[in-house]
Parts: structure tokens; C-alpha cells; sequence
């Protein structure tokens, strides 16, 4: 059973497509980048997979997992910084779904925190207020919290983007021990380079798909050229999308 | 001394039911008003404050100066005016503030026009200002209640109230609670601006919420720590106010707020946390 089933989904806002017409699926464990230029529809796919927004056609099937069981790491995350939180405090969020309202958080639960604070290179900021941490200290607390939430399916919008090379480096580790012990993880990603070395399989995203599978035969320069002409505007004056089937597999 | 400060509270029974009032109101009021500031809502409370006069200033005029219609109009008035203000903000596309700016000023003049129909100025007074001074046993059972309930309810919702405040895209990845949470925490907005209602009057309701909350965030970055901060500060403020109300006949309400303004003012100048004091003399900077 595939771990994520795309149904000729569509995507977007206001009846406008930012996804058009998506099929395929996603095998369980597989390491998969999704790139394309800005506005090629990324993040509103990855929205789209853990449920934030509907789909405007079509439909997302998860295989067999609840949506509440994804663990979602968004771009701008929507972070209150000032927020008087400790690092701990927010980390331990991501035992909510054991958790819930109100169950404590109990010895072993603490060591569990403890573990993945460390896990990502943060010991001794335990007790730090979120507001303290710098943009890559920050990004490391939120991947403590992915590694807490411990989910099948691990959805990353552009984790690395204004991080140094040292935290990119400790984070795609993580990334990569997420791959090694049987999670599927989608990534929007930007840098191609990492791509290529540590992403077996890619989804080149223009609107459409413009090429889906093993990254070396993705990325080619020709396909690179046709996602770049992309037309990244909406039309407002677009009359609704008269087919559903002759589309599909665009480009 | 002991005439001063514990003589006024031995000796009159309206004093001792005053301050309990005022506990009550501490208790459960200062914790939400912790939570309007830290989601940017301080000035929604205020607003919602005057839109509870309309509602109570209708139980007015059915029934005179009775709690419990005073009390179900406010209500009413409160959830109204927040729905309201919700659905004009969301379909017209005017900011929820603006759209609530209008709504409570509408009230506001529709409330102090609703009183005058009826009541007198001293009526007029005692709807805007409050009279701790003149509660009785009933009221103060009605507060003690609302009090009771708020906290209960806060229990309940504040897991997913914290993280609603600092991430709300992770609670709704992981959780339906976040809604209804947030719904939940209007409702003891209202409920506790009601509650303020009947002691301090509708502008000076969200009084002892905001104040103490604005004072705890200058002596801590710990939210625990801040909540009990904020109780401590509005209790603290209430008894003070209170004696300086009964020793130099400043009408209780504003005694109360004006005692919180000079904590405010305190906190603001030697707060640890961002203090003025603390930012101009900082010390010499540390090693690491």
C-alpha cells in the first residue's frame, strides 16, 4: 500500500490552481525531494498532504495513517518567538499525540525530551526561553519536536533555508536516520546539489508535474528548463478547468 | 497601622465582602488577562468590555438595578458583539480590530443611552465605574461562581491554549482542540469582564486582567511564573485600593486601578525583565 496516493488532486486558493492535476504515489520509506521554482505549488503540496488545505479537486490518500500522525514542519512557521515558552516545553509538544490534553509527561516522557533535545545538538538549553534562540537554534528546536513526534510520514517545507552549513549538516543526518529507520519524508528543497546526494527519489513541481522518479533522470537540464518557464501568475480572467483526464500528466 | 490596613476589613462587613470579591476576581481575571497579552488581544478585551454595557444596561431597564438580569444581558451582549465582530471581519475583509473598534464604540453610546432612559446619574455612575463597595451576598456568590467556573475551564483548555498561542499551524496538524479552545477562552473573556463588571463598572472591567498581566511581564519569562505574578499583583492592588478608597474616600474602582497603575509604573521603570533601570545600567557585559 502506498504511503501517500495523489488522485488527480488539485490544489490552490481561491479556485485558482497552485497544484494542477497531481497523480502518483509515494512507496512507504521512501526519501523523496520536491523542488521547483518559487511558486511552482511546493509548500501548498506539502499544505495540502497534511491536511491544512483542501483540495480544490481530487483527492490526497494517506495509506492507512491518520492524518494527526504526520509530523509537518512549515516554512514561515506561524511561530509566536516571544512567546514565554521553554525549549523543553516546546519540544515536549510534540508528545501531544500520546499525550493529548491531559496526560502528564512522566519520567520516562522526560528522558524522551531530554534525548531529542540532545539528539539535535542542544544540551544545555533546556531551559532557555524559544524567544532567546538564533534562526538555526530555532530550526534544530523544531526538528526536536519532529523527532518527538515520532510520525510515519514526515513532511519537511524548505528545512535548510537560511541555516549555516554546520546545522544544514546535523539536521539532513537526522533526515537521513529518519530514512534509515523506514520513514517516509518529503522535503521542499532548493538546493540542488543536496538533492542529488541525498535524495534518491525527487518530484520536479512546476504547477504539474514536470518529471517524477529517481533524482538523476529528474534532473536533467531540459526538464529544469521547463519547469523554469513555468508561468508563475494566476490568469484572473482563466475560465474553469474544462478537462480532468486529457491534462493530467502535463508537460 | 492596624486601623489602617486590617481595621476597615474587622470592622465592616461591606469591606471584608470587597475583598473577597476582589480575591475572586484576581484569582480567575489576572490569569486570562496573562493570556489577552500574550495573544496580542489586550485591547479586544477592552473593547469587549464596553460591549457588555448595552446588554446590561437592557437588564437595567426591565428589571432596575437586579444581578442576575444585569448580568444574563452582559452575557449576551458580550457573545453577540464577538460573533459579530468575527463575521463582519471575516466576510467583508475589515481587520478584526477595526471592525471591532465600531462595534464597541456603537455600544458604548447605545448602553449609556439605554441607562439614561431610566436610571439617574448616580445609576449612570455605578454601570460605568462599578461599586464594589455596595455588593451583597448574592453578587458576591455570582462572582465567586464565575471565578470558580473560569478556573475549571482554564484547567481544561490550557494545554492547547498555550500551544494555539505559540504555534497554531502545529496544533492544527495534530489536533481539532484548537478552535473549540479558542472559543472556550472568548467565553471567560466575557464571563470575566462581566464579573468585572459588577465591581469595577464597564471601563474599568478589563482593569485588574490587563494590568497585572502588563506588570508580570516585566518580572519574568516564565509563563507559571507570570500567571502567579499577575494573581499576586491584582490581589495585592485590590486590597490596597480598597483601603485607600476607605481612608480617603476615592471611589473604590478607580482607587484599585490607580494602586495597579503605580505597580505598572514600578515594573515598568525597575522590571528584571526589560525594566528601564535594567535596560540603562545593564552592568558590564558577560563572558559568554
Amino acid at each position: 500500500m502506498a504511503a501517500l496516493g495523489f488522485h488527480n488532486v488539485t490544489l490552490g486558493y481561491d479556485r485558482h490552481p497552485a497544484v494542477h492535476h497531481l497523480k502518483g504515489e509515494i512507496v512507504p520509506g521512501a526519501l523523496v525531494a520536491v523542488i521547483g521554482p518559487n511558486g511552482a505549488g511546493k509548500s501548498t503540496l506539502l499544505r495540502g498532504i497534511v491536511g491544512i488545505l483542501k483540495p480544490l479537486a481530487g483527492s490526497i490518500h494517506l495509506g492507512g495513517i491518520d492524518q494527526r500522525d504526520i509530523a509537518y514542519l512549515p516554512q514561515t512557521a506561524d511561530i509566536d518567538r516571544s512567546f514565554p515558552i521553554s525549549v523543553f516545553d516546546f519540544v515536549g509538544t510534540g508528545l501531544w499525540r500520546g499525550i493529548g490534553l491531559f496526560g502528564g509527561i512522566g519520567k520516562a516522557a522526560r528522558e524522551r525530551i531530554l534525548r531529542a533535545i540532545a539528539a539535535v545538538g542542544l544540551n544545555g538549553f533546556e531551559n532557555r526561553p524559544i524567544g532567546t534562540l538564533s534562526g538555526g537554534q530555532m530550526q534544530r528546536v523544531l526538528f526536536a519536536r519532529v523527532l518527538l513526534q515520532d510520525a510515519a510520514l514526515i513532511v519537511l517545507d524548505e528545512p535548510f533555508n537560511a541555516i549555516d552549513s554546520k546545522t544544514t549538516a546535523d539536521l539532513l543526518a537526522l533526515v537521513t536516520r529518519w530514512h534509515g529507520e523506514g520513514r517516509t519524508v518529503l522535503a521542499a528543497l532548493h538546493d540542488m546539489e543536496m538533492v542529488r546526494a541525498h535524495f534518491p527519489q525527487t518530484l520536479l513541481l512546476a504547477r504539474g508535474p514536470v518529471a517524477w522518479g529517481a533524482t538523476a533522470e529528474v534532473l536533467t537540464a531540459e526538464n529544469l528548463m521547463v519547469a523554469m518557464r513555468m508561468c508563475e501568475a494566476f490568469d484572473d480572467s482563466a475560465a474553469a478547468c474544462a478537462d480532468d483526464d486529457e491534462r493530467s500528466q502535463a508537460a | 497601622m492596624y486601623d489602617a490596613l486590617i481595621g476597615p476589613f474587622t470592622e465592616f462587613e461591606f469591606m471584608r465582602r470587597a475583598l473577597a470579591a476582589v480575591i475572586a476576581l484576581s484569582l480567575a481575571g489576572a490569569p486570562i488577562g496573562v493570556f489577552l497579552m500574550l495573544r496580542r488581544m489586550s485591547l479586544v478585551g477592552d473593547a469587549m468590555a464596553h460591549a457588555i454595557l448595552p446588554g446590561a444596561a437592557i437588564g437595567f431597564l426591565l428589571s432596575g438595578l437586579n444581578l442576575f438580569a444585569m448580568t444574563a444581558g452582559g452575557l449576551i451582549a458580550g457573545f453577540a458583539v464577538a460573533i459579530l465582530a468575527g463575521v463582519v471581519a471575516r466576510s467583508t475583509g475589515l481587520k478584526e480590530d477595526a471592525s471591532l473598534a465600531t462595534f464597541y464604540l456603537a455600544s458604548l453610546a447605545l448602553g449609556v443611552t439605554i441607562v439614561s432612559i431610566k436610571g439617574t446619574n448616580i445609576d449612570l455612575l455605578h454601570v460605568l465605574f462599578g461599586n464594589i463597595l455596595a455588593m451583597d451576598d448574592q453578587t458576591l456568590l455570582v462572582v465567586a461562581f464565575n471565578a470558580t467556573v473560569t478556573l475549571l475551564v482554564l484547567a481544561v483548555i490550557y494545554r492547547p491554549l498555550v500551544i494555539e498561542s505559540v504555534d497554531p499551524l502545529f496544533l492544527r496538524t495534530v489536533s481539532r482542540a484548537g478552535g473549540p479552545a479558542h472559543l472556550a477562552f472568548l467565553a471567560l473573556v466575557v464571563i470575566n469582564l462581566v464579573n468585572g463588571f459588577q465591581a469595577l463598572g464597564t471601563l474599568l472591567a478589563v482593569g485588574l486582567m490587563i494590568m497585572p498581566a502588563g506588570i508580570a511581564r516585566f518580572w519574568s519569562r516564565d509563563l507559571t511564573a507570570m500567571i502567579s505574578i499577575a494573581v499576586i499583583a491584582a490581589g495585592v492592588s485590590g486590597y490596597a485600593g480598597l483601603v485607600l478608597s476607605f481612608q480617603t474616600r476615592i471611589p473604590s474602582g478607580p482607587a484599585i486601578i490607580l494602586v495597579a497603575t503605580a505597580f505598572y509604573v514600578v515594573s515598568v521603570l525597575f522590571g528584571s525583565v526589560g525594566g528601564l533601570v535594567r535596560q540603562m545600567f545593564p552592568g558590564r557585559h558577560l563572558e559568554a
